[in-house]
């Protein structure tokens, strides 16, 4: 495999950031390679979440540098940025009386400019990105009739309506059941994109994802395929928990072992 | 602008001026219709009225810009309302949540009562420099506290009740019965001192702040979902902020210093509206603006004749038609969550 060239697509390069005097996120560095999909793991507080925004450019680096396409992202700007990378962030909520068409839209803002009405290629994007996250049949439905795991559809249709090339994922499977976190993530590995997502469940990382960066306090501690990472040692080293790794076809399977049960 | 948006505006607009043609005619004094034109005509034309000097000075001089400073307060109150509770996201907030009413009612107080100025500075003036002094403390208050939103919440209500409490400490310690009165009516809202001056005022700071909020419609779109999610959609956050407080802020504070603290307008109509038009700015605030103009006016009619010969603050009137609104809106929101 070989590392493209800095100069395309989005690429962390020894990223900080730090906040109250405390590094949240110590040094990183990742280049993305088009259309992979690249899992984020670690303990809670580890830096995933401060990391997406690093590279979303919601949040400044104290040091470092987050570049798209080889310039800076302050360079980029706000706009230019959401209309190349767009975020689903964990938990979402709105006090508005919105229809799931509506909250599509929004990923078309970005793309349109003050004092003009919205597009003919602005309301095909909506179409298109319903349809993708299927819910096409829901688009005149208040969002606050949806249930948890349509809501982060209804946000990743919101994301694709944004016509990303990176799509940055915060934990989007928290609170769903295992049927619509299978679901949800079925739909996010198929999509035409280069996708990173920071995920709790090692399995489900180990299924979906190319490859994975883990994070401790801040700092890389391994990265590579799902077989090099998701070792019995480092997953005590990270998370301080015993487990067995097995392979099935294709990815590696953990197996949690209890506390005291004479793991070896 | 879709279809929709210009009929629901064109239909506004109709209504408004309807509603300011009728309302001029009603009163004491018996006007008509077609003494109003005439009078209107008259002074928009420079032709010769054919209208007694009295009738004439009724409609031009006293009605006429007091219906007109109605509309246009209406107008702001409502569009400043959707602003805030979209920028705040919160559905009670209206344009006094960060302070400028109460600090506009010191500045009063300190030239009606105290005398600051010693004569040379009047009541709107003084009003207005509270209020904007009250604004200033809100901003570097909530900026020293982080300038989450939240916090800018927070601060408003700190200065609220700070500004009051010397508001009431300053006429219960130094005023006469009558300035008593006299301020209290004021600080209700009141429309009865209007004239063409404050009325132009009124219009030219309207117009000004309701061009900044429709440029920025789809940014306020965007913070549906929140600060965060506003700024992955491309908007400059701070910035963002920064201009629609301190444009809602000038606008508010212009406002309660020619009419005083007229209530509910701004928490109510924005939510009234909504039920129009959806929850999109393109056609939210120039629909707003519309129905708080209209509501107002008829508001207003009602206030200067209801009591008659008597006046009553119109704020009392809007509050006592907008407390019934405000439990609804607050049922409605129970409901959604």
């Amino acid at each position: 495999m070989s590392t493209p060239a800095p100069d395309t697509g989005l690429h962390a390069d020894r990223v900080a950031r730090r906040t109250d005097g405390r590094l949240i996120v110590d040094g990183v560095t990742l280049v993305l390679r088009p259309g992979e999909t690249v899992g984020l793991l670690g303990p809670n507080g580890s830096g995933k979440s401060t990391l997406l925004r690093l590279l979303a450019g919601v949040l400044p680096a104290s040091a470092g540098v987050v570049t798209l396409d080889g310039h800076p992202l302050p360079e980029v700007g706000r706009r230019a940025t959401a209309r190349r990378i767009a975020t689903v962030e964990q938990h979402t909520h709105t006090q508005t009386e919105l229809t799931v068409r509506e909250v599509v839209a929004l990923g078309r803002i970005p793309h349109r400019r003050a004092w003009s009405p919205a597009s003919a290629a602005d309301a095909r994007a909506v179409t298109e990105a319903l349809e993708r996250a299927g819910l096409t049949d829901r688009a005149a439905q208040s969002w606050h009739t949806l249930s948890g795991g349509e809501r982060q559809r209804a946000q990743i249709a919101r994301a694709l309506a944004q016509e990303p090339r990176e799509l940055l994922l915060d934990e989007p499977t928290n609170h769903l059941d295992i049927q619509h976190q299978l679901d949800l993530l079925d739909l996010i590995a198929d999509l035409p994109v280069t996708t990173v997502i920071a995920l709790h469940d090692l399995n489900l990382a180990a299924m979906y994802c190319d490859r994975l960066l883990v994070l401790n306090t801040g700092r890389t501690v391994a990265e590579g395929t799902p077989t090099d990472v998701l070792t019995p040692a480092l997953i005590k080293d990270v998370y301080g928990v015993d487990a067995e790794v097995g392979h099935d076809p294709g990815h590696p399977v953990i197996r949690f072992l209890r506390r005291g049960s004479g793991a070896p | 602008m879709t279809l929709r948006t210009l009929l629901l505006t064109g239909g506004g607009l109709a209504a408004l001026a309807v509603s300011v043609a009728f309302a001029v005619t009603i009163g004491p004094a018996d006007i008509s219709t077609a003494d109003v034109w005439a009078s209107v005509a008259s002074h928009l034309g420079g032709g010769e009225s054919t209208l007694a000097p009295l009738r004439d000075g009724i409609v031009w001089d006293l009605r006429m810009p007091r219906t007109l400073l109605a509309a246009v307060c209406g107008a702001g109150l409502a569009l400043c309302g959707a602003v805030m509770q979209s920028l705040l996201r919160n559905p009670l907030a209206d344009p006094f949540v960060l302070g400028v009413s109460s600090g506009a009612s010191t500045g009063a107080v300190a030239v009606v009562v105290l005398g600051v100025g010693g004569g040379a500075v009047s009541l709107s003036a003084g009003a207005f420099v509270g209020a904007l002094l009250s604004f200033g403390l809100v901003m570097l208050l909530s900026h020293s506290l982080g300038a989450s939103m939240d916090r800018v919440v927070l601060s408003g209500v700190a200065a609220m009740q700070l500004f009051s409490a010397l508001t009431s400490f300053t006429v219960l310690t130094s005023a006469d019965a009558e300035t008593t009165k006299g301020v209290l009516f004021w600080l209700l809202g009141s429309l009865s001192g209007a004239d063409w001056g404050q009325v132009l005022l009124c219009a030219g700071a309207l117009a000004a702040v309701l061009v900044v909020c429709l440029g920025h419609a789809t940014t306020l779109d965007a913070f549906a979902f929140g600060e965060e999610a506003a700024a992955g959609l491309g908007v400059n956050v701070a910035r963002a902020r920064l201009i629609l407080l301190c444009a809602t802020a000038l606008l508010t504070a212009v406002l309660v210093s020619c009419a005083g603290a007229i209530g509910f307008v701004g928490l109510v109509l924005p939510h009234v509206t909504r039920a129009l038009t959806g929850s999109g700015h393109v056609r939210l605030l120039p629909v707003t603006a519309l129905t708080g103009a209209v509501f107002l006016v008829w508001v207003d009619t009602l206030a200067r004749t209801v009591v008659d010969p008597q006046e009553v603050p119109v704020g009392v009137v809007t509050s006592l038609i907008g407390v019934p609104a405000f439990v609804i809106v607050l049922h409605r929101g129970r409901r959604k969550t």
